[in-house]
């Protein structure tokens, strides 16, 4: 039995293999539609995630299983103090599979370490959200049709977004990236992110302004700005809008550039630029679910020829 | 000068820290062997001033000492038999560390699930860094300055 706890537990082939799931249950709908008849997903999350939750619940339903759950922590046995570990053993009664969001790092792995079925680990505090960095790598495929061989700029909080780090990590497993970090200097990425991509000898740029490299991306992934996370309003005020992606500064970008967000998007991207084609963010959501739904396929064990 | 007569068969841990030797004595669950065991404390040293050592009057083979490694690396394992020392035991660094550190992370599930045992596993072994198994939090205190919390 397998669980998902980060995005590198599954190596490049098993990847390759279920990216190529997701792209047969895009192409193919409806030959999945009972493929989980009988089967049913528990949607355990300990701190609201209306988007991540909806996102597996629609993934299940697409197959023809069920869901049951609960949405946070006050309506679950948790307000009672009920332990983790005990609470995956009841889970293990009911549900065939487990997607668990949590505040506590490492929940979900204790959750895998207790349970009877398959558990997904649907983000636990700042460490770990990997089904988002497999919705990145599945737009990034399913859009360019390679995950090697691109320049990729990473755009904004640099330091403390989860989300980059674990797509910096998955990407540094393929061949001919180049990464451009696009920053302020109090949200650069932290030097373990540096340090692993000098081992592997991976080229990095670390930049300042957004405008000064469109032209050299093949991808942009955009992510928010937050004002607390600055020393003084000074700075924020002075950066702010270095960061925020409109239609002046996509005109400096190439014709096939994609934009990609994790959302929810706040300012970062003006509203004008959903308009331009090369925009993914919202079907990078729709990727969401199709590689939901291949996850719980492969984690079920279940073929559909 | 109080002195701690020599051992026929079994393993001397000489140049503890002064002080550690208590607390590498319930480390290694020496309290439930039945052996012979002597703890030295403050023993003059040339070396250290001071020192702690633990002879223990049993087969080295039976013990699994490589927590030491983690604990202090200055601490040397005297095999002794017939009263000799026939060797000098090295230590490695244990894969993994089961409650002899505290993750200090207060967004880690270990800060409250009950029951659960702290574990750091060794992520990189030339660097001698060890993480949480659960929120892989590396542990930041230099190995020296490790004390035993549970």
């Amino acid at each position: 039995m397998r669980h998902l706890m980060s995005p590198l537990d599954f190596s490049v082939e098993e990847l390759e293999r279920l990216f190529d799931l997701a792209g047969d249950i895009e192409a193919h709908r409806g030959k999945y539609a009972h493929a989980c008849a009988g089967k049913k997903l528990a949607t355990c999350f300990y701190e609201p995630s209306t988007r991540t939750r909806l996102s597996f619940e629609a993934a299940m339903l697409n197959l023809g299983g069920s869901v049951i759950g609960f949405s946070d922590a006050a309506s679950s046995s948790a307000s009672k103090g009920e332990s983790v570990s005990d609470t995956i053993r009841v889970i293990s009664c009911f549900a065939d599979i487990c997607a668990m969001r949590h505040p506590k790092e490492g929940a979900p792995k204790v959750a895998a370490e207790r349970s009877s079925i398959p558990v997904i680990n649907a983000g636990d505090g700042g460490h770990q959200h990997p089904t988002q960095t497999l919705t990145d790598l599945l737009t990034i495929r399913s859009l360019k049709g390679r995950l090697d061989h691109f320049t990729i700029g990473l755009c904004g909080d640099l330091k403390f977004g989860r989300t980059v780090h674990s797509l910096i990590n998955a990407l540094s497993r393929y061949e001919g990236i180049r990464f451009i970090f696009i920053s302020p200097r109090e949200l650069m990425v932290p030097d373990y992110v540096t340090e692993m991509l000098n081992e592997k000898n991976i080229p990095y740029e670390e930049v300042i302004r957004l405008e000064s490299i469109m032209h050299r991306l093949d991808m942009l992934y955009m992510t928010r700005v937050q004002k607390e996370r600055f020393f003084n309003e000074e700075d924020y005020v002075r950066l702010k809008d270095f960061y925020i992606l409109d239609r002046a500064k996509m005109e400096l970008a190439g014709p096939d550039m994609l934009v990609l967000h994790p959302l929810p998007r706040v300012n970062e991207i003006a509203v004008e630029v959903d308009e331009d084609p090369r925009a993914a963010y919202f079907r990078q959501v729709q990727y969401g679910v199709y590689v939901r739904m291949a996850l719980i396929l492969t984690l079920l064990d279940i073929h559909v020829h | 000068m109080l002195n701690v007569g020599k051992i026929e068969e079994g393993f001397v841990l000489d140049h503890i820290r002064a002080g550690k030797s208590l607390s590498i004595y319930h480390h290694l669950q020496l309290d439930k062997l039945d052996c012979t065991v002597a703890i030295i404390k403050n023993a003059r040293s040339n070396k250290m001033g001071k020192k702690d050592i633990l002879k223990v009057e049993c087969d080295v083979d039976m013990m699994n000492l490589d927590v030491l490694a983690f604990i202090d690396h200055n601490i040397t394992v005297n095999v002794i038999r017939d009263g000799e020392i026939v060797s000098k035991k090295e230590l490695m660094l244990p894969k993994e560390l089961k409650n002899i550190i505290r993750c200090k992370n207060p967004r880690c599930i270990t800060s409250i699930e009950q029951g659960l045992p702290h574990i750091f596993v060794l992520a990189d072994e030339k660097k001698e860094i060890y993480r949480c198994k659960y929120c892989e939090e590396k542990c930041t205190d230099s190995l020296q300055e490790q004390s035993p919390l549970l």
